[in-house]
């Protein structure tokens, strides 16, 4: 058993130091803008910077979009394939698991492929009316400014943006809402609140989703997670998002880099690590923005 | 099927019609995934098969045997083979250090809590993270100058390469592995090695016979997720490299997305037709050895 355990903490001193070194460099690094002394420096840039501070808004808001989206598809749909169509859950499950199938590089050029062809397709009216006046969500950051800027082939409108988030979001959104609804006894509750008289949005609002209340939160700090320093999606469909800001500063620049790499890591612990602290069953999650 | 019966069940017709209903509660989730997955991955399949006037042909798919397409498969399949089955070892002797090694208590909620954070940190951040670190003026590079008089730049190590994103990426893929495998290692019940150590096995046998027949479904199958994590893989390898230095399957679609860097928008197609056989092809085994580890471990 002694020996056994010295072995247990060589590997576990290897892996902290492999988790830890990474971080502890560029910490240090992002200090050094400043030659001889040691400075925030290269945080004040980047904080000072609009571009900055427009790419994590657009990433908010877009994560916010993608949380409600999400909720709104997983959350009736488990609830009905619990209820009225177990048999369809394969069906659901394999749905839900796309995006380890299909590669978001592979995802965005089939979308581009569809809704950029629709596009073209409608002409020049299309984008003025769908994208502006339609479909602009409200809050959204310069979303005039951003269709004017972009080039030629992409899409007028960040719903496209929105439902590859929600769909790089289904694997552990899925999981969790389907654990959760597992974990209660939703036909006695359904039956219940049937025979107080709710109907199916009342049911959804008022029971179901209190009692999912950890498996959504512990989805949303994913999503949020996720999507915040996205970069696949968000480069290749065009966006002003946090992920193409920082690849564009790491390009350029030489410390900003590592201070956004810090900040970036603070970003995830903050919802990650909190998530794991408060649900320590939360599992990892497979399809994410590598 | 027969409604002989009189105790108060629901009478054929309103049957069917409720579970006409029912199929009506899925009409907004299929029709998001006819629009957002469906849809892209057809058109995906039909484009592969035709040329740049819309017939229908074989070339883009004969055309994937060009040394450099295969070149990319073989980068892409190889870096993600190599990092799923080192980050895999070593995920899983993590693993079973925090479960089964007797480290004290604290330790196991303390790695899985820092692999969730470190399983999702990848991507851009990740790689100048990793620059920060062994970049030519990188803090473990100017320490090994500094302190041991060594060069690893010029003794042959460089970030920028195959080696250098293969330790990139397993930085995102032991923590997964902890992470699967900490539950999985927690099935090995105890009883079965007191039950081997009664009839006389010794710490091998009790692996080789008992523990390793149990687990290794669950071990490969963990490994092949791991490969899928690492084989779509884009903004890691993207910003590392700027782009281009290391010929990847992945790089080669933004490429193609950004700009028709193939000259030949079929072949695209093609290439992303290819990732999504391989990656299908994985998840069925994933699926079957799932299955098998089902039999023991819950």
């Amino acid at each position: 058993m002694k020996r056994g355990s010295i072995w247990a903490w060589l590997w576990f001193i290897l892996g902290l130091i492999y988790f830890f070194l990474p971080l502890y460099a560029t910490f240090d690094f992002s200090l050094r803008l400043k030659r001889g002394v040691l400075s925030f420096a290269a945080y004040e840039n980047v904080f000072s910077d609009e571009r900055f501070i427009n790419g994590f808004t657009f990433s908010l808001q877009m994560s916010f979009w993608t949380i409600v989206v999400c909720l709104l598809l997983i959350v009736p749909t488990a609830y009905w394939v619990h209820l009225r169509l177990p048999r369809v859950r394969p069906v659901v499950e394999l749905i839900t698991l796309m995006p380890f199938v299909i590669p978001a590089v592979v995802l965005t050029f089939g979308l581009i492929q569809v809704y950029a062809k629709a596009y073209t397709f409608f002409g020049t009216s299309l984008p003025s009316v769908l994208s502006l006046d339609l479909f602009t969500l409200p809050g959204l950051i310069n979303l005039r400014d951003a269709v004017a800027a972009r080039a030629p082939i992409t899409l007028a409108f960040p719903i496209v943006l929105i439902a590859a988030y929600t769909v790089l979001s289904f694997p552990y959104m899925y999981r969790a809402v389907d654990t959760g609804l597992r974990a209660m006894d939703v036909r006695t509750l359904t039956e219940a609140a049937q025979s107080l008289g709710a109907d199916t949005p009342k049911i959804l609002w008022y029971v179901i989703f209190p009692n999912l209340r950890a498996a959504l939160l512990s989805g949303a700090f994913l999503t949020i997670a996720i999507v915040v320093g996205e970069f696949t999606f968000a480069s290749l469909l065009v966006w002003p998002a946090l992920g193409p800001y920082i690849q564009l500063i790491g390009a350029n620049r030489a410390y900003e880099p590592a201070a956004l790499s810090v900040i970036s890591f603070a970003i995830t612990w903050a919802t990650l690590g909190l998530l794991q602290f408060f649900t320590p069953e939360q599992q990892g999650q497979i399809a994410g923005a590598r | 099927m027969t409604q002989t019966d009189s105790t108060g069940t629901p009478p054929a017709p309103s049957k069917t019609s409720s579970s006409l209903w029912a199929w009506l509660g899925l009409v907004p989730f299929f029709l998001f995934a006819i629009a957002f997955l469906f849809l892209p991955s057809l058109s995906i399949f039909i484009n592969s098969f035709q040329d740049n006037n819309g017939s229908f042909t074989f070339k883009n798919i004969i055309d994937l045997s060009e040394p450099f397409i295969i070149n990319a498969y073989w980068n892409s399949i190889s870096i993600s083979v190599i990092t799923a089955i080192g980050g895999g070892i070593f995920g899983f002797f993590l693993a079973y250090a925090v479960t089964l090694g007797g480290m004290p208590k604290f330790a196991r909620p303390f790695l899985t809590t820092f692999s969730g954070v470190a399983s999702n940190f990848a991507g851009v951040p990740l790689a100048f993270a990793f620059i920060s670190t062994l970049g030519r003026t990188g803090m473990v590079t100017v320490l090994f100058r500094d302190v041991f008089g060594i060069n690893i730049y010029q003794a042959g190590f460089n970030l920028y390469s195959f080696w250098g994103l293969s330790l990139v990426y397993l930085y995102f893929q032991f923590p997964l592995m902890v992470l699967i495998m900490t539950p999985a290692l927690d099935g090995l019940r105890r009883e079965w090695r007191e039950a081997a150590e009664n009839l006389g096995a010794n710490s091998f046998q009790y692996w080789r016979y008992v523990a390793m027949p149990i687990i290794l479904p669950s071990l490969l199958g963990s490994m092949i997720l791991l490969f899928g994590n690492s084989f779509g893989a884009y903004a890691t390898a993207y910003s590392l490299t700027g782009g281009g230095a290391i010929n990847l399957v992945t790089i080669v679609i933004g490429a193609q997305i950004s700009g028709d860097v193939l000259n030949n928008q079929g072949l695209g197609y093609a290439l992303a037709l290819g990732m999504v056989v391989i990656m299908s092809l994985s998840l069925i085994g994933y699926s079957w050895l799932q299955r098998r580890t089902e039999r023991w471990i819950r």
